[in-house]
């Protein structure tokens, strides 16, 4: 693995001991703070958007069409004269809700169908397997296609197909780990003690399992934020005159003989966005799990 | 008085292909018997000491009357209710009074979970009826000697002589009458071992509980047990007090067992029974006797008829066609 060496992990202990020795091990990771820094830039400009854009994102023609990058404008201005930082900046807006509605909606449910096939009776088991096979077995965009149809383009069918597509991604993991921790020793002995089954579940098992969720979902959100700005390139997702970095690219991708800057525009919070989220992840499993550093 | 712990025929099967496969298969019989027919009483007070090989079914008994795995036959009677009656709700009530110690003891404590949190965790499924659980912590981890501050540290911060200690300060938080102690002394040195054990005995002589101890150590059984069974293939073949089964064990499997014990005195002389062959497959007992394949004194009789349980003085039961002579007094 290419993250640096971090220095204050010890093989044998399994967990950080507090958030203090966490955020030590972060700090450590150069690339990993590199993400953490990226991902906190980028939600702090999508809160902020409407108040530090310097142009509304939806007015036309303030400046001229298709302008390479100036101080007027820092990253150009589209094929019909809005301002491209401007856009960009409330397009990360769309992607910040789509990526923090998406992943939470599909946490909550993945966790619980997974909590349920992990623990549940093997009938059980078996169909939640096979729902999650067919949901998986979908491409997102043919699936995203279908839902478009019936409900329309939009914010909230971006969100919908999405969230759809990522339960299973969550619900197998709690599954794995929750039938891998059924039968431990320490399961057995909570039963033996005569804990309930809500008590095992959410005293015991649960924060075993939180941390490879924790980071799995921070490695999701730049594919969220992929299939987003995919969908609406395709114009499947938000609306025009809404801006989104798949519009960007979309609108960019017409006029790239006549100016390569919205392309660009489109592209770089996206790959940006992309590493952030993905160094952050990295370092997020290094320090829940020090372990895991080697088996890489 | 009736016993704390009476246990009359039991049996425990586990299922070894699923109900489709079985069908499809065409197997008759898609179960194993892990226990087979296990009879003994244990008072309070008392220490029963159950021996056998790995995988002869001591662990199931001990899951079995945990109620972490049904039993299929027989009757289990604790501390005057009969344990097979109760619904799951009476279950967790009697789940007072019955503890146990498990084999792993880093493995058997909640991974995320502080060690005052393991200790008390009986308090948090019980009731802690007005209790301070830093108290109690406190109480506890003294009890089994450990400093009070051993409570903020997680189990893998502890030795494994340390987390037995733990383990033991648990099975004894709600004062219970029965601890069924899975191998007390697995993965400890010996120093440690003699550690825990004296623990163990001291607790009982205070508290006077019950301890139904599972081992294959026959060191810890000779000196903390009163009475013992060995277990083969599920079925007790010997039981009875452990003096008199270190003095003269009936049944050969039995005197097998005891010679494999290594003697601290290298000129003790002693014959060494050597048993030859596996144990057999629990899917496919032999007929007869079940040990007549490994036995060194098996006749024809032992190949085609299965043997009765025998009973002599002081309790003493075996099962064997032709058990081993009792000590002769010699004629000098």
């Amino acid at each position: 693995m290419s993250l640096a060496p971090t220095t204050s992990s010890s093989p044998k202990s399994g967990r950080p001991s507090s958030w203090r020795s966490g955020w030590r091990r972060l700090a450590a990771d150069r690339l990993g703070f590199f993400g953490f820094v990226l991902v906190a830039l980028f939600i702090v400009a999508a809160i902020l958007a409407p108040w530090i854009a310097p142009y509304s994102p939806t007015q036309i023609m303030v400046g001229p069409r298709l302008a390479p990058p100036s101080w007027e404008h820092w990253l150009g201005t589209d094929q019909i004269g809005r301002d491209l930082l401007s856009r960009v900046l409330l397009g990360g807006r769309v992607a910040l809700t789509v990526a923090f509605a998406t992943i939470a909606a599909a946490l909550t449910i993945g966790f619980a169908l997974g909590l349920a096939a992990g623990f549940g009776p093997a009938w059980l088991d078996n169909i939640l397997v096979l729902l999650f096979d067919a949901v998986r077995s979908f491409p997102t965009i043919v699936f995203g296609l279908a839902v478009v149809t019936l409900l329309g383009p939009g914010l909230s069918t971006v969100v919908l197909v999405v969230s759809v597509t990522s339960i299973p991604i969550y619900a197998r993991i709690v599954r794995t780990q929750t039938q891998a921790l059924r039968h431990a020793d320490y399961v057995d002995a909570e039963r033996a003690m005569g804990a309930g089954i809500f008590r095992i579940l959410f005293v015991h098992i649960l924060p075993n399992v939180v941390g490879p969720l924790v980071v799995l979902a921070s490695m999701d959100v730049p594919l969220v934020i992929a299939t987003e700005a995919g969908l609406s390139f395709l114009g499947l997702g938000v609306r025009p005159p809404m801006a989104s970095w798949g519009t960007i690219l979309n609108d960019g991708y017409t006029f790239i003989r006549n100016s390569p800057w919205p392309v660009i525009a489109g592209s770089i919070p996206i790959v940006l966005v992309t590493l952030g989220f993905t160094f952050f992840g990295e370092a997020l499993r290094d320090i829940f799990d020090p372990r895991l550093r080697r088996d890489v | 008085m009736s016993p704390l712990l009476d246990v009359s025929n039991m049996r425990v099967r586990y299922r070894t292909a699923g109900r489709l496969a079985s069908v499809v298969k065409r197997m008759d019989d898609p179960f194993i018997d892990a226990v087979c027919d296990v009879s003994f009483s244990l008072e309070a007070g008392q220490t029963l000491g159950l021996v056998g090989e790995s995988g002869s079914g001591k662990s199931t008994i001990a899951r079995a009357l945990l109620g972490l795995k049904d039993i299929a036959e027989g009757s289990v009677r604790f501390d005057g209710r009969d344990l097979r009656s109760l619904d799951a709700r009476s279950f967790n009530a009697v789940r007072r009074d019955m503890a146990m110690m498990w084999q792993d003891p880093v493995g058997s404590l909640s991974p995320r979970l502080t060690i005052k949190s393991l200790v008390t965790e009986p308090f948090r499924i019980h009731g802690r009826e007005g209790r301070d659980l830093d108290e109690e912590a406190a109480r506890l981890l003294t009890m089994v000697g450990l400093a009070p501050d051993f409570g903020a540290r997680y189990p893998h911060q502890l030795s494994g002589g340390q987390a037995r200690r733990v383990g033991v300060a648990r099975a004894l938080a709600l004062d219970p009458k029965l601890v069924v102690a899975d191998e007390p002394t697995a993965g400890l040195d010996v120093s440690v071992q003699a550690e825990v054990l004296n623990l163990l005995s001291d607790l009982q002589k205070r508290l006077g509980i019950a301890i139904l101890v599972i081992t294959h150590n026959l060191n810890v059984v000779r000196h903390i047990t009163d009475r013992m069974a060995i277990m083969y293939l599920g079925r007790f073949v010997e039981q009875g007090p452990t003096q008199a089964i270190f003095d003269q064990p009936r049944h050969p499997y039995t005197e097998a067992l005891l010679s494999a014990n290594p003697e601290p005195d290298p000129d003790a002389a002693k014959a060494r029974v050597e048993l030859s062959g596996e144990v057999p497959s629990l899917r496919d007992r032999p007929r007869g006797c079940e040990f007549h394949t490994r036995c060194p004194h098996a006749r024809d009789l032992c190949r085609t008829v299965a043997p009765t349980v025998t009973k002599d003085a002081a309790a003493h039961t075996f099962t064997c066609h032709f058990p081993l002579l009792p000590p002769q007094p010699s004629p000098r």
